[in-house]
């Protein structure tokens, strides 16, 4: 019998919210996060808009020391890890040191950290380079300066697959908990909202040049051109389910029940993109029938051949329109690694709250054959969710999160 | 009921030679490749030494394009893979290809490319907003390193997980890892997995220069990798990749592949104490080591050899003697344990599926690689370090440990196939 | 900016910039003969100092990086 992992806690740091409630008010809203670039001056680029979190003032919640050490994504991250932590009600050396690991997922790393030492070698010379950049800009750097600050020694790691890692993190997080750990901080926070980052993503050619943030990101619209790039993310504790429940944590969100990651064929082989048998096996993993899942959290890549190939995974396995799916990220952007995690918080608040967050702004195309939920949040009993997320060059990953209530229907049969 | 994951194919781009023949002829004879750097003009920098591959990309089989979209980490993983994949024999279109994945491992993914697209885009550093205009459309691939994955799974036509894992210098070691653990899970039957890095660019010395990690004895290159040695004072910066083929034992043997080893075990810890330092106890090390050792079911007295971190800086090498002490007991002055680091230098996320390939060469020959330069012996690093000259010796067990920037603590433990047919001992 | 002695409130504004404030001992107070350990810095946030140094003071202070007080830097930079 395999070891159900739960989730107890999360911190979010997103475009439309400091903190769980505020983006999950938000996200419920469809109020929106996408404006024009403020982190610095994006006016002479083809893109212009992004989904930035404001309002975040890093030395309000970490010390000193470690701003000069760490990019403003690291930043973000160790502010999630610390809320997550606090909401799980984790007190310090309460789980052993060695029983509590890090797993986060990594795009580019620090790059911003990383652009500013490239221009003191280059303009000033090395002896301007910052001690710190021998990690600061790594892919590395969040998982250890996590495991720093909360004193976790266990079994850590990290992982990168673009879009899909948020979703993978919290995959090796279960994993982990299937072998030694005791409790996993888990997810992926991202930010990359820097010239040099920004030109990366152009020259990945999927991000949208339109200004106006009303039609800049429309997945599964006939509009669909391309998506705004966002920074932030969450963090998540997860345990196995036993071991929350003794140490008496205040919540279980819901369940990790089931995983799967495939990779696409080479195009022009003619075969089907991977995406379809990603969710099968996740379903499979979960033991969960395609009708136990109440909605779809969708990548929503809004790059029409990429939408049509998942539109068409969704509706092959659960059939044509015959599942709620959302994609509230039209709110904050494509968070990269942070976009796998965020949309797995949303969907465990989705089934706490029976609610499920709109797609804000889109007007879905018929053909697509999707229940896209638009306009306004939709009330709905959700037992069982499925967030997709994919990456540049492949990767899909799929995962089944069955909800804490099902877990407390449960609780009470077996008393 | 686990499903246990053999090694069947290996390849490896190192200093000193292409291919895993070159590579373990120059560990077996002692040999150093650590020289002068000559990719770029070094005279800025404190630390001028590096074990450099002399790569020829169009020898080693890339086509111009390939060539063209690919950092040289990239390219120095698929060089890696096809070579794996041809020694292991396995016929890759008679499976399933959502049966097989691919984990790459690295540290610093495109550092170089980057660099290079970097200084264009900006014009040397001289604007701030750089101009999307004079960038390259790879650069996207450049960005994010699981590219690097992308490219082999392409190759070797795999839809099954695919992915990249970055823990600094643990990356390679916990890449294989991640492929065993996929394996052992059923996610895959087959993973082509290991680590590459190429961080040999200025950007990579001026960082490890600012905190004097890197070795300052650049008028005796070739001896300048010094790790347990008195007078080491830090590391030589090198490039490379190992790649695997990893097998489930029932697949491996239905295919009636030659088997090199059988990964038995592996654990990861983190010493949540500092991003660079390391606790001069090595605790966290010792506590990996010993939770390899208890997933491996294997007794310390067992280990034939250790296949050490080894880097060269002064902490590190006192760290794990220290570690070795806690983990093997009496044993860890028994066991030999070396660094290859000594003669290829450290680099850094492939170094761990490098020492892995060792490892395994180590099992199939019966060879323990030397550590080179240790002429002076440390007192605070006082176990048999295989001072510059292999050794023969009965090799059927090995461990091999990593430690990494962010506080990464990773062992894994090998069996050659007489131990893994249980008996041998 | 030859020719210039380093005062303790220069290191301290240079601490703070290149290291930020150290969780130990307040800045503002006695600090000359306080442990850099102490007051919270690392190994490399001294090296970052010290780098910092070298550029402003056009110093060559290797050296300064074994300085364990602010007594001790000031006296290795302004010696310099």
């Amino acid at each position: 019998m395999t070891r159900s992992v739960v989730v107890t806690g999360i911190g979010v740091v997103a475009p439309t919210g400091l903190g769980t409630e505020e983006f999950w008010s938000a996200a419920r809203a469809g109020r929106d996060g996408i404006g024009p670039v403020g982190l610095f001056d994006a006016a002479g680029y083809p893109a212009r808009l992004a989904g930035e979190v404001t309002g975040f003032e890093a030395a309000d919640h970490l010390p000193g020391r470690l701003l000069p050490q760490t990019d403003r994504m690291t930043r973000l991250a160790l502010v999630a890890a610390d809320w997550a932590l606090a909401d799980a009600a984790v007190r310090p050396g309460e789980p052993p040191a060695l029983g509590m690991g890090v797993s986060t997922a990594a795009s580019a790393g620090g790059f911003e950290f990383g652009q500013r030492q490239l221009r003191n070698l280059w303009s000033e010379g090395p002896g301007h380079v910052s001690a710190y950049q021998s990690f600061a800009w790594f892919y590395a750097v969040n998982t250890g300066q996590i495991s720093i600050r909360n004193g976790m020694k266990g079994p850590s790691g990290v992982v990168v697959s673009d879009g899909a890692g948020g979703l993978d993190a919290i995959a090796q997080a279960r994993r982990r908990l299937r072998g030694d750990a005791r409790l996993m901080l888990s997810g992926g926070v991202d930010g990359t909202i820097c010239p040099w980052g920004w030109v990366a993503h152009l020259a990945g050619g999927r991000i949208s040049t339109r200004d106006d943030p009303e039609t800049a990101y429309l997945p599964f619209d006939p509009r669909a051109a391309g998506h705004v790039p966002g920074e932030g993310g969450a963090m998540l504790v997860l345990e196995e389910r036993r071991a929350a429940l003794e140490r008496g944590a205040p919540r279980v969100y819901g369940e990790i029940a089931g995983y799967a990651a495939t990779f696409d064929p080479a195009p022009g082989r003619g075969r089907e993109p991977a995406l379809r048998r990603a969710i099968e096996i996740a379903l499979s993993d979960a033991g969960a029938a395609p009708d136990e899942v109440g909605v779809v959290f969708a990548d929503a890549a809004a790059v029409p051949e990429l939408d049509r190939a998942e539109a068409d995974a969704i509706t092959a396995v659960f059939g044509p329109g015959a599942v709620p799916v959302t994609a509230p990220k039209t709110a904050t952007g494509r968070l990269l690694a942070g976009a796998g995690s965020l949309d797995v918080a949303a969907a465990l608040l989705c089934m706490r709250d029976g609610v499920i967050p709109p797609t804000a702004k889109v007007r879905p195309a018929a053909d697509y054959r999707l229940d896209l939920v638009t306009g306004r949040a939709r009330p709905a009993r959700v037992r069982a969710a499925l967030v997709l997320a994919r990456g540049a060059g492949g990767f899909n990953s799929a995962l089944v999160l069955r909800s804490g209530a099902a877990e407390d229907d449960q609780r009470q049969e077996a008393r | 009921m686990t499903r246990e994951v053999v090694i069947t194919g290996v390849g490896v781009l190192a200093p000193g030679g292409a291919g895993t023949k070159e590579f373990w002829r120059l560990l077996t004879e002692g040999r150093t490749a650590t020289r002068t750097v000559t990719f770029f003009d070094p005279a800025p920098f404190r630390s001028r030494v590096a074990a450099e591959i002399d790569f020829d990309a169009e020898a080693s089989g890339l086509t111009a394009r390939e060539v063209r979209r690919m950092d040289r980490a990239a390219q120095f993983a698929l060089v890696a893979a096809r070579e794996a994949v041809g020694d292991s024999g396995i016929e890759l279109d008679e499976l399933d290809p959502g049966r097989r994945g691919v984990t790459v491992g690295t540290a610093v993914g495109a550092t170089t490319g980057l660099e290079e697209e970097y200084r264009v885009v900006s014009d040397d550093g001289r604007n701030h907003l750089v101009d999307h205009r004079y960038a390259v459309p790879h650069l996207y691939g450049h960005f994010v390193p699981s590219s690097f994955a992308a490219e082999v799974a392409r190759d070797c036509g795999a839809e099954g997980p695919v992915g990249v894992i970055s823990t600094g210098c643990t990356s390679g070691l916990d890449a294989v890892a991640h492929a065993c653990e996929l394996i052992g899970e059923g996610a895959a039957d087959v993973m082509v997995a290991g680590a590459a890095d190429a961080p040999l660019s200025p950007i990579t010395f001026a960082c490890f220069d600012a905190i004097r990690a890197t070795t300052p004895r650049n008028d005796d290159p070739s001896r300048a990798s010094r790790p347990f040695d008195a007078t080491r004072d830090g590391f030589v910066l090198g490039e490379g990749a190992a790649m695997f083929v990893l097998e489930e034992r029932e697949h491996a043997r239905a295919r009636r592949a030659e088997v090199y080893a059988r990964v038995s075990g592996f654990a990861t810890r983190s010493n949540a104490f500092h991003m660079t330092g390391l606790r001069p106890d090595g605790a966290e090390m010792a506590a990996a080591i010993t939770a390899a050792l208890r997933a491996a079911r294997t007794d310390p007295r067992d280990l034939d050899y250790v296949s050490a971190h080894g880097s060269g800086t002064r902490q590190n090498d006192r760290h794990e003697t220290a570690a070795f002490k806690t983990a093997l007991g009496g044993h860890a002055r028994r066991v030999p344990i070396s660094s290859i680091k000594s003669m290829i230098g450290h680099s850094l996320g492939a170094i761990g599926a490098l020492e892995i390939a060792a490892s395994v060469l180590a099992i199939r020959d019966h060879v323990v690689p030397p550590t080179a330069n240790l002429d002076n012996p440390d007192p605070e690093c006082d176990l048999d370090y295989v001072p510059n000259v292999a050794r023969e010796w009965r090799t059927d067990t090995v461990l091999t440990v990593g430690s990494g920037f962010g506080g990464f603590q990773s062992a894994m433990v090998l069996s050659g196939a007489d131990a893994a047919a249980g008996g041998a001992r | 900016m030859t020719d210039r002695t380093m005062t303790l409130d220069d290191l301290r504004r240079i601490l703070l910039e290149e290291a930020g404030a150290g969780e130990g001992a307040d800045l503002d107070g006695d600090i000359l003969d306080t442990d850099f350990g102490d007051l919270g810095y690392d190994s490399i946030a001294l090296l970052e100092t010290a780098s910092r140094l070298n550029r402003d003071y056009e110093v060559e202070i290797d050296t300064a990086v074994e300085a364990r007080t602010p007594r001790q830097l000031l006296d290795v930079v302004n010696a310099a």
